[in-house]
């Protein structure tokens, strides 16, 4: 649990937000990250974030189904409970194949899933600081975190000339946390 | 931009001596494998059908090759997808070129079904014949020479026009006005005509009479889907490798990253598509067991065609999932290219294992002969291709679809 000091800044065009997004980069300020209402493409190149790990857990997840699959029932029909189906022989493989691939899709599937919602902080329940109410809805949000070696009135003024249409200094959570959103005031309270 | 292609001294030099290669072994093939007076009949009998088993293989092959590229360009049509027009000239250039492959498959086709006979029977095709086998008496309502030269000739005939047919679309749009949507609708409605020609074609049935009936005796249902995803997966390798060496030559400059990319991203998607088909095909057999299907099999998994048969499920398969599964290895330029090489090989020695098992046994051969031939198909592929792309602009300068394909993300 971490409060820290931010200067927000709301664009209503993402025509602005870009060249914004670029500036605020370029003059040094630590961007702590940019809300949209709806997916912008190219955002997250211009924001400089790193290509996801995503693919490469899920492959990790997917290597888990088939072990698991073929572990499970190679161990079962052969040693567990040996039975014989059609003549076939215990080690089935070519039978076994269909579950294997059904286990590893499973696997990758949900195990991608759970990642994408623990990477993104979202899961039923878990709430996060809203920097402002119309971040999902018509505006395009943007959060520069302040620490000791700026100004407040520095940072609002730059951000003023980069088109915002409106600007403001809060004081938030940067962490999620489960239950209810009036919890996030007794930290604040706490924190300032 | 360097718009018109222009064929190098170099790639007309090696596909000429491709060529020549391909009908020095032809001649050679028929003076020797066709005269064969080996002492053993069997021997003898095999290399006559060898002769014209390696011929039926490889024409096949390329035909429902270039087919598989004219099959991907009306799709993409018919989806109104974006991502083929910076590069659509290629696809086009292969297609324009199915009449040619396609003559020669079904002068093949009928000298092997027609001509071909040792001591009053057909080695390859049993069903020409069928008196006294229960089974081919069958199946007669389906293989008899009539239906296999009608099937024949509505087949090649009908992919040989619309490949030349959306071609012919596609230039006459470079002198309509940018941007001009006539022929794009044009080009719409002839790729829903096409798409359901395919299906009942190359998708359903014509690969049961070209292929399948060398096994006469065995059948096996999803045995088009499985050619149609082998000669799909060869398809895009060609188009990919063409699309690479045309840049290297400094012409589609348009073509980035991005676009290798989806090509990539359908080589290996369809490898893996390969695979279940295959597999599918093969699951079941086994598991039922029942002995006039699994001889199919056996011959082939268990018999002297054993390691053809590992190693293209280890080329088809195993090499592009653990190659092409990366997004950075299919983003390089060297690593598609390398790729596109090994599933060309693998998918030719699949349809080897499709067609030489049935007529030649235990002696089968993979050597001068094969590889001779398999050279001059590609020769005559490179030089039929090449000339064909030179003959349009190789940007499609008036489609109204270019801007999104210049600026297609993958």
């Amino acid at each position: 649990m971490a409060i820290k000091k931010f200067a927000v800044a709301c664009y209503d065009d993402e025509e602005v937000l870009f060249p914004a997004v670029k500036k605020v980069r370029h003059s040094g300020y630590k961007m702590h990250d940019v809300y949209t209402p709806f997916p912008v493409h190219g955002l997250d190149q211009a924001m400089g974030l790193k290509e996801t790990d995503l693919h490469v857990a899920g492959f990790i997840y997917g290597i888990a189904g088939t072990a698991t699959a073929l572990g499970f029932m190679g161990w079962i029909f052969t040693s567990d409970w040996p039975m014989v189906f059609g003549g076939k022989p215990h080690f089935a493989l070519p039978a076994f194949i269909p579950i294997t691939f059904e286990l590893t899709v499973l696997f990758s599937a949900v195990g991608m899933v759970l990642t994408f919602c623990y990477l993104n902080q979202i899961m039923p329940g878990v709430k996060k600081h809203l920097f402002h109410p119309r971040q999902t809805d018509d505006l395009f949000v943007m959060a520069v975190e302040l620490n000791d070696q700026v100004t407040e009135q520095e940072v609002i003024e730059f951000l003023k000339t980069t088109g915002a249409v409106e600007t403001s200094v809060q004081n938030a959570e940067t962490e999620w946390w489960y239950g209810r959103w009036d919890k996030e005031e007794d930290y604040q309270l706490a924190g300032s | 931009m360097n718009e018109r292609f222009e064929i190098p001294a170099r790639l007309k030099t090696t596909s000429l001596v491709l060529m020549i290669i391909g009908v020095v072994t032809l001649l050679i093939g028929a003076f020797t494998l066709l005269n064969s007076h080996a002492a053993n009949h069997e021997i003898m009998h095999a290399e006559k059908t060898r002769f014209w088993i390696v011929l039926l293989h490889n024409s096949v092959f390329f035909l429902l090759i270039t087919v598989a590229c004219v099959f991907i360009q009306a799709a993409v049509s018919l989806a109104q997808g974006g991502w083929l027009i910076a590069y659509k000239r290629v696809p086009e250039a292969i297609g324009a070129n199915v009449w040619i492959f396609g003559l020669i498959t079904m002068i093949i086709l009928f000298l092997i079904a027609f001509v071909f006979n040792i001591d009053g029977h057909n080695p390859i095709y049993h069903w020409v014949h069928p008196e006294g086998d229960k089974i081919l008496e069958g199946k007669s309502g389906f293989l008899n020479p009539a239906m296999f030269v009608g099937f024949t000739v509505a087949t090649i005939g009908l992919w040989s026009f619309f490949g030349r047919k959306f071609r012919a679309i596609s230039i006459d749009q470079e002198s309509a006005p940018k941007n001009a949507t006539k022929n794009y609708w044009k080009t719409i409605r002839w790729s829903g005509a096409f798409l359901v020609v395919y299906a009942l074609t190359q998708m359903s049935t014509t690969p049961w009479m070209w292929i399948m009936s060398i096994d006469a005796h065995w059948y096996s249902t999803m045995f088009s889907w499985y050619t149609w995803a082998s000669a799909f997966v060869t398809g895009m390798s060609v188009i990919l490798l063409i699309v690479v060496y045309l840049k290297n030559q400094g012409n589609l400059e348009i073509v980035t990253k991005e676009h290798i990319h989806d090509l990539g991203k359908f080589m290996f998607a369809f490898s893996i598509f390969w695979t279940y088909v295959w597999f599918d095909q093969y699951m079941l057999i086994w598991y039922a067991n029942i002995s006039e299907e699994t001889t199919y099999f056996k011959i082939r998994q268990q018999g002297p065609y054993g390691l053809i048969w590992y190693a293209t499920f280890v080329i088809n398969f195993i090499m592009p999932i653990l190659i092409l599964m990366s997004r950075p290895s299919k983003r390089n330029y060297f690593t598609v290219s390398f790729m596109a090489l090994v599933l060309i090989f693998g998918h030719w020695l699949d349809f080897y294992i499709m067609t030489m098992p049935g007529p030649l046994g235990e002696h089968w051969h993979l050597s001068w002969y094969e590889l001779g031939i398999f050279a001059g198909f590609i020769g005559l592929f490179i030089y039929t291709v090449a000339n064909s792309l030179t003959k349009a602009s190789l940007i499609p300068n008036n489609h109204p679809l270019l801007k999104e394909a210049l600026l297609h993300q993958s």
